[in-house]
């Protein structure tokens, strides 16, 4: 009887295992490395469900010539060791075709060497610091660079505000912040725009009127804000509640519609610029949009935006290799391919521009988009031309 | 703008008070420094908005079912994880690393209800009009949480100076083996402090939140560390010193901000602290422990 019923489940065991196997030999494998918990988890949970959207779509409607996609998701925990040891798992173990991730700029720039390493495309849709890419030319994002998006932001509040001199804040204990800020002052100084004066404050500060009080002060006609929406949407209120009613010209991490609800009743007249808006009225835009509002229950952001592109872009570069089976052949096709890819997506047009790396020579590649500069009235974003 | 910095320093430092009365009320009584705190306070704010959002309850029920929800909650760490280990006599580190455990737990726990994403109250909760008072600014909210550290921190004092309870719990505070050989009911006392000092965090957290409008999982961290500092330097365990520490902390943050620079503000703070204690190495209220034997 023992006998029988362990023959039974030794039975059972191997059936499963031909099962999966033949399941698996159908999928492609893909890495997913966001930061699931933990202080960057807000932006990660939203990156990993535009992920499952964009894979669940993509396999309803066929999958990749046949192929299903099965997405292998890890929690990175925005941590720089967490993020390599989830890189080795999917790299090596898992034996993915490729990785998406990691959600912080950090992390990537820890994590990423190793998928360059093992020459495997690690592909980046929410790092925007710079350098990420001349790690090597396995490396690619589609994340927009502040860089590229805040001077557009400032020339276009500058022009719609008639805006003279302004203050800036920032959060200069986090790397995404206070590269915010460097691409502001940048930006700042190559148009001329006058600071009146700059002010710091750290993550977790829950009062900021010490400094809103002193730029108040300082009388500028707009504040320059480099922070992410847990402190951005109070310094909001704050800067109403002091009395200081200039326009706010506001980096990546406050391009959310949950800065309504956090800010309500004084969120107006924040500017930001990304390519992508939740009112841009596109149809790749408005499908993504209903689609991610009806299975996740609430409004998508700039983040989830982008990785569901960037799960497209990649399908499409899949579609056009034959997979061979073997790992490293299969990584290298898709390598080769994927620089050629065009896409209209919910972001809008994309397409990638090759990186250099410290030396100048070329390496991985960045996203070349335009940007759509919004700004705030009455709970909604309104794109501004 | 002296005047209005003042008045945000104020409150600011009202802020770190009223998160530090609890934090040292449980050290005073058990001598533990419990780093759960700030995930209880944290709860707080989101059993509260929850409260609101559900049952359309107003600001006082909110806070009261803040109170005796994070007292539940903490009455339930003392019999779960620090009881067990006063029985067993454990050395005093080990208690103060079950609480990182706790801290952990409840922070994952209410990721995973809530995500990670900010909430913030119902607008309207309290009253968000700006009152100017002479060419000062402040909201309603901040002179509530003025008056109320003031007022629980007066409460607090009347009760452990002036009533029979408080003085049983100074006993224990002293030493908790005389005082159950004179016959004071040591553990009960420690299950009503842990349930009154877990509640005091709750409505920190409620108020602290409404304050700054955002509530998420890991918004007691930063206010964890703050508090520590404030206790330390108004002298651990006494109730006088976490408001007097509490608002040194504000002003010295702000007026550095005002006069320094914002980039100097923790630098001045904590330095200006660290000098204090090199003066004061129990801190501003603290009385030098003798050695127990």
């Amino acid at each position: 009887m023992k006998q029988k019923t362990f023959m039974t489940s030794l039975l059972s065991l191997a059936l499963a295992a031909t099962f999966s196997a033949n399941a698996s030999a159908a999928d492609i494998r893909i890495g997913v490395a966001e930061a699931l918990s933990g202080g960057a988890a807000q932006y990660g949970v939203a990156i990993r469900n535009g992920f499952q959207l964009a894979a669940d779509e993509i396999n309803a409607a066929g999958g990749i010539n046949g192929n299903k996609l099965e997405l292998v998701i890890e929690d990175e925990q925005g941590k720089k060791e967490e993020a390599i040891n989830v890189f080795k798992k999917l790299i090596f173990q898992d034996k993915v075709l490729m990785v998406f991730g990691p959600t912080l700029s950090n992390s990537a720039q820890a994590a990423d060497p190793i998928a360059q390493a093992s020459k495997t495309v690690v592909f980046g849709t929410s790092n925007t610091a710079d350098g990420i890419t001349s790690i090597g030319d396995y490396v690619f994002r589609n994340s927009v660079t502040e860089a590229d998006v805040l001077p557009e932001t400032i020339k276009m509040a500058v022009k719609k505000s008639g805006i003279k001199k302004v203050a800036v804040l920032y959060g200069n204990d986090d790397v995404f912040t206070k590269s915010g800020y460097d691409n502001f002052k940048k930006a700042l100084e190559d148009l001329k725009v006058p600071v009146t004066t700059t002010e710091t404050f750290a993550k977790g500060d829950v009062d900021f009127k010490a400094q809103l009080t002193k730029i108040k002060a300082s009388n500028p006609d707009a504040i320059v804000l480099s922070a992410l929406l847990a402190e951005g949407a109070p310094i909001m209120v704050q800067a109403r509640q002091v009395g200081l009613n200039v326009p706010i010209i506001g980096g990546n991490g406050m391009n959310s519609v949950k800065v309504f609800e956090l800010a309500k009743g004084k969120s107006d007249g924040l500017y930001v610029g990304s390519p992508w808006s939740i009112e841009n009225q596109s149809d790749a835009n408005r499908k993504f949009v209903v689609a991610y509002t009806s299975r996740f229950k609430a409004a998508p952001d700039q983040f989830a935006a982008q990785s569901y592109d960037a799960m497209y872009i990649a399908a499409q570069a899949m579609r056009k290799i034959k997979l061979s089976g073997n790992l490293a052949a299969d990584r290298a096709a898709l390598r080769d391919t994927l620089p050629a890819v065009k896409h209209v997506g919910a972001t809008g047009a994309f397409n990638f521009r090759r990186a250099t790396d410290k030396a100048g020579k070329p390496a991985g590649y960045d996203a070349q988009q335009t940007a759509i500069i919004s700004v705030t009235r009455g709970d909604k974003f309104s794109i501004e031309k | 703008m002296l005047e209005q910095q003042l008045v945000n320093a104020l409150s600011l430092g009202c802020v770190y008070a009223l998160f530090a009365l609890g934090f040292t009320l449980i050290f005073g009584v058990l001598g533990v420094i419990n780093l759960s705190h700030g995930a209880i306070f944290m709860v707080g704010a989101y059993a509260a908005e929850q409260a609101v959002a559900r049952f359309a309850l107003p600001l006082w029920g909110a806070l009261l079912f803040a109170f005796v929800f994070c007292g539940l909650l903490g009455l339930a760490v003392d019999v779960l994880v620090l009881r067990p280990l006063r029985v067993r006599n454990a050395p005093h580190l080990i208690p103060m690393i079950a609480t990182i455990g706790v801290a952990i737990i409840l922070n994952n726990g209410i990721q995973g209800i809530f995500g990670a994403q900010s909430l913030r109250f119902p607008p309207g909760l309290v009253p968000e009009e700006v009152l100017t008072l002479g060419g000062l600014q402040v909201t309603a909210l901040e002179l509530g949480i003025i008056f109320f550290s003031f007022a629980l921190m007066a409460a607090l004092l009347m009760v452990l100076k002036k009533t029979q309870f408080g003085r049983a719990l100074r006993a224990i505070a002293e030493s908790p083996k005389a005082a159950y050989l004179v016959g004071i009911n040591v553990e009960g006392l420690f299950f009503l402090t842990s349930f009154v000092a877990a509640g005091l965090g709750g409505v920190a957290g409620v108020l602290i939140g409404l304050y700054s409008n955002a509530l998420f999982p890991l918004m007691g961290q930063p206010m964890l560390h703050k508090g520590i500092a404030v206790i330390i330097l108004g002298g651990m365990g006494d109730i006088r010193g976490a408001l007097i520490g509490g608002l040194f902390l504000g002003f010295a943050e702000v007026l550095s901000v005002a006069y320094i620079g914002s980039s100097m503000r923790d630098a001045v703070a904590f330095g200006l602290l660290f000098l204090i204690l090199l003066v004061r190495p129990t801190g501003l209220f603290g009385r030098l422990q003798e050695r127990k034997v």
